[in-house]
């Protein structure tokens, strides 16, 4: 499956009742896009640096937008009502958006949670992949990947690394 | 006196779930460290039926003398999928520490295959 290299439009419910398209997402700056979900252990061990990123960048520009497109009959955590809780839970500060048809996450040709698309302002892909290089320790991180590109497409910047492998569970596809 | 029976050691897991291959090294090590004498079983878990089968809650799963490692974590649902590993002050991760698997060797060791203490 190939990835979207182009930001790609869509409608999906969030836990907050509301429904968002890209235009209600998009950043001036760029877009970050996180395909997630509750069960995973890797997104649990990830979660908090994701909300800290996202308080932090959401400020400077980026829009930010969780998605989880698990098969909730497979995974029961992954429901919708879960969902709910987990946002709360977590304080995400960005919409989390429940795609229960799965297009979405077949049109950006996602695979794992977590995965990260982050798309700049023209809607161009400028870093897809993983978020750090130590999902157990934050402490322990040596390589700050979705950070250091999104201070590059904020700053205006080519991103040092465009292009990390996914690190965690696949997708649970119907 | 005759040699203390080995331990029992399995890990399953499910090739998918990158988390593998680090969980066997630290089980590995976790043996050696121990000096607990072990038949090690690794098996690869690839098919739903084998899930159930196996009631495999996730990858990694390790069990001594057939207890989970982790208890509350081995429940189900069992599938093809990774596992949470509960650490303390309630972070989660994919994987179990050092500490941990060396603590789950030490329950079933004591009295079965850890050496006698001298003297």
């Amino acid at each position: 499956m190939s990835i979207a290299t182009r930001v790609l439009d869509f409608s999906l419910p969030a836990t907050d009742g509301q429904t968002y398209g890209l235009t209600d997402i998009a950043g001036e700056k760029g877009t970050a896009l996180i395909f997630t979900c509750n069960h995973c252990p890797f997104v649990r061990a990830w979660d908090d640096r994701l909300v800290g990123l996202g308080s932090e960048y959401m400020g400077q520009g980026v829009g930010f937008g969780a998605i989880s497109s698990n098969d909730p009959a497979q995974y029961p955590t992954d429901d919708f009502a879960h969902m709910q809780e987990r946002g709360q839970e977590l304080g995400m500060p960005y919409p989390y958006l429940y795609d229960e048809s799965q297009d979405v996450a077949r049109a950006y040709g996602a695979e794992r949670t977590p995965e990260i698309f982050l798309f700049d302002a023209a809607g161009q892909l400028r870093y897809h992949g993983t978020i750090d290089d130590n999902y157990e320790d934050e402490s322990a991180v040596q390589s700050t990947y979705f950070r250091d590109a999104l201070a590059a497409v904020v700053a205006g910047d080519d991103v040092p690394a465009a292009d990390t492998a996914p690190v965690g569970c696949t997708i649970k596809w119907k | 006196m005759a040699d203390p029976e080995p331990l029992a050691v399995e890990f399953l897991f499910y090739a998918d779930c990158p988390s593998h291959d680090t969980a066997l090294a630290r089980l590995r090590e976790a043996l050696q460290r121990e000096a607990a004498p072990a038949a090690l079983t690794v098996r690869e878990i690839q098919t739903e039926e084998e899930a159930q089968e196996a009631q495999f809650p996730g990858s990694p799963t390790i069990r001594i003398n057939g207890e989970d490692l982790q208890p509350r974590g081995a429940v189900g649902p069992y599938s093809l999928t990774c596992r949470m590993y509960f650490h303390a002050g309630g972070r989660i991760t994919p994987l179990p520490t050092l500490d941990q698997i060396r603590a789950a060797i030490q329950r079933h060791a004591p009295t079965q295959a850890r050496p006698a203490a001298a003297g």
